[in-house]
């Protein structure tokens, strides 16, 4: 999602009267084109929708050609290296599409694996922020959590999968932890960096206003380290499906993980692909949500500056 | 323009024998010694010096940032626990909070007294009316150019009526263009005011243009060398700079200030750096020298 930069307004010159009025013959007048505005904002617009049409010819070339390569390497049955004998074709897994979807199997496999998503994603969110921002502003809260965050953060969320499934009463609870766990360390990294990265100027400017530590918590460190917490989300977002699919894979019943997996065992190639397809749109989905709360929540930030070269 | 130069200013500073020491990775700096410094009610006084001679820290003492080591600072007969909205300050990185709109930031103050949201809008659009600012009300800071950001800068910290306006290198981010224009809205809304303002700048054009009186500092550890009243009339215009008495005094603090910025750079630059220590160089750079 590309947001347009609005051009930054120039700094109008407060009324100031001329200090030293110079000689008649060394100032000549420049006219100022004002027929030239009109002229100048259809140019922009112009400019605008060219650089939409350029995207979105690149984007169909971009995706146009990696369907060319499974539409073409499954027609010829390609057998260099890679071997597409057995993938299926783009035609049967849409015909795969239409029949599982005459049953409610399927969508209700979708749906487990979106709730199962949606929990541990939240919980994990409801926790790692506040507990991010402690840490972040704390150094009592920092030393007494980080080394539990270090000690358990290299333990990748899918080795967690046997102990889980001991651990809790019941495999869907142990699915959910298992996403919870993906998704929690790199949103309360991401978080904590928010805090610790922040302009001190900011905090100082808050103080001297009259923000008390409550206050300045809510009104100024929140705020500020949104940015760094929606990046947190974002990566959480992507490891919570990451884990969810895995745990799934091993443990699970339902879910369009367990789906992919039921059907590599029953050899359904069709079936292996239509898994994977959902899954890469539904993570998409997500993260474009996510993306689309933080914009809703950050209007601000499409003015700050960026590394994106200029047009 | 009606300015009632009868009715007293506001906020006083009295700073007694302040010294600061800090402790730098083990060793003990001072790095401002024995200052004795007033700012009376209403008064423009500046601070100037070279880089490094403790000024932003005497400013920062006077925010309640810093606490001093030794003496006495006293705002209004009060010592200075902490900052407070009494006492605003104005940075040279703006400091303005991105993700507010310009009105938002001028009304952060006033929400954090609990001012009801009807209110805070009226008196942050008062303010932005006199910065010239009130079609910008909506943007966001990174949506302004540096002169713009720092007026909110200063209407927000006018905004919470605190009894004196510390600024430290207010306009030094700015283009010399900017910055003279600036100075004149912040002496027009000095006198609109009628607050104490203690100003921070190594700019001696500036702080004559400006201030009352001017403090000149040391270099470190700082201590005051001078203090200059400025004898100029007001209201400042930019034609002022132009007497003979401005120009004098630019003389006379640019000769104060070099003593010590030579002192502030070491003793390497008072040996012979200034003339390039004899060396010729040559159109060929310093790689064929050797």
């Amino acid at each position: 999602m590309h947001a347009l930069k609005q051009p930054v307004a120039e700094a109008e010159p407060a009324a100031a009267p001329p200090s030293v009025v110079p000689h008649p013959a060394a100032v000549r007048p420049v006219p100022v084109a004002k027929a030239a505005e009109p002229a100048a904002a259809r140019q922009w617009r112009n400019a605008q929708l060219r650089g939409r049409l350029k995207s979105a010819l690149l984007w169909l070339i971009s995706l146009s050609a990696l369907f060319a390569v499974w539409y073409f390497g499954t027609k010829y049955r390609v057998d260099f290296y890679i071997r597409f004998t057995n993938i299926p074709a783009p035609a049967d897994v849409f015909d795969k599409l239409l029949e599982v979807n005459r049953s409610e199997k399927f969508i209700t496999n979708v749906g487990i694996s979106v709730r199962r998503i949606l929990s541990g994603f939240g919980i994990a969110t409801l926790i790692a922020v506040p507990l991010g921002l402690l840490i972040g502003r704390y150094r009592t809260a920092r030393d007494l959590l980080m080394p539990i965050a270090e000690v358990l953060r290299p333990i990748p969320a899918i080795a967690w999968v046997p102990m889980s499934i001991m651990l809790w009463p019941t495999n869907e609870v142990s699915i959910v932890y298992i996403t919870f766990l993906g998704s929690f360390f790199p949103i309360l990294l991401n978080t904590v960096h928010g805090v610790t990265g922040f302009d001190p100027v900011l905090i100082r400017a808050a103080r001297c206003l009259g923000a008390g530590e409550g206050r300045l918590f809510w009104n100024v460190i929140l705020p500020g380290a949104l940015p760094h917490i929606f990046t947190g989300l974002a990566v959480g977002m992507g490891v919570a499906w990451v884990s969810l699919i895995a745990a799934e894979m091993i443990s699970g019943q339902f879910g369009v993980g367990y789906f992919t997996w039921e059907a590599y065992s029953l050899v359904n190639y069709a079936e292996i692909a239509l898994g994977m397809i959902t899954i890469g749109v539904l993570g998409l989905a997500c993260s474009g949500a996510i993306q689309m709360i933080g914009s809703t929540l950050m209007p601000w930030s499409t003015y700050a500056a960026a590394g994106r070269k200029e047009p | 323009m009606s300015t009632k130069t009868n009715e007293p200013g506001r906020g006083a500073i009295d700073i007694n024998d302040m010294g600061v020491v800090f402790n730098a990775r083990g060793t003990m700096v001072e790095a401002v010694s024995s200052v004795d410094l007033k700012v009376r009610p209403g008064e423009f006084v500046s601070l100037i010096g070279p880089s490094g001679c403790g000024k932003s820290t005497l400013l920062n003492i006077v925010a309640g940032f810093v606490e001093p080591t030794s003496g006495s600072v006293l705002v209004d007969g009060k010592t200075i626990r902490g900052p407070s909205s009494d006492r605003g300050v104005v940075f040279q990185q703006y400091s303005l909070f991105p993700w507010l709109s310009v009105r938002k930031n001028v009304e952060f103050g006033l929400k954090m007294k609990g001012v009801a949201a009807s209110q805070r809008e009226t008196q942050a659009r008062t303010l932005l009316g006199l910065a010239g600012l009130l079609a910008f009300e909506n943007h966001y800071p990174d949506q302004l150019s540096g002169g713009m950001k720092q007026r909110v800068g200063i209407v927000r910290a006018l905004a919470t009526s605190p009894q004196v306006l510390l600024m430290d290198e207010p306009f030094g981010a700015l283009d010399a263009q900017t910055r003279t224009v600036m100075q004149e809205i912040l002496t027009n809304m000095w006198q609109q005011f009628r607050i104490s303002v203690l100003f921070v700048t190594h700019d001696i054009e500036e702080s004559i243009f400006l201030s009352d009186r001017i403090y000149v500092m040391t270099a470190r550890p700082g201590r005051i060398k001078a203090e200059i009243t400025v004898p100029l009339p007001r209201p400042r215009t930019p034609e002022m700079t132009y007497t003979p008495e401005f120009i004098a005094l630019v003389q006379q603090l640019k000769g104060l200030i070099r003593e010590e910025s030579l002192a502030a750079m070491g003793s390497e630059l008072k040996e012979g750096g200034l003339s390039g220590f004899g060396v010729e160089v040559g159109p060929k750079g310093v790689g064929e020298m050797v």
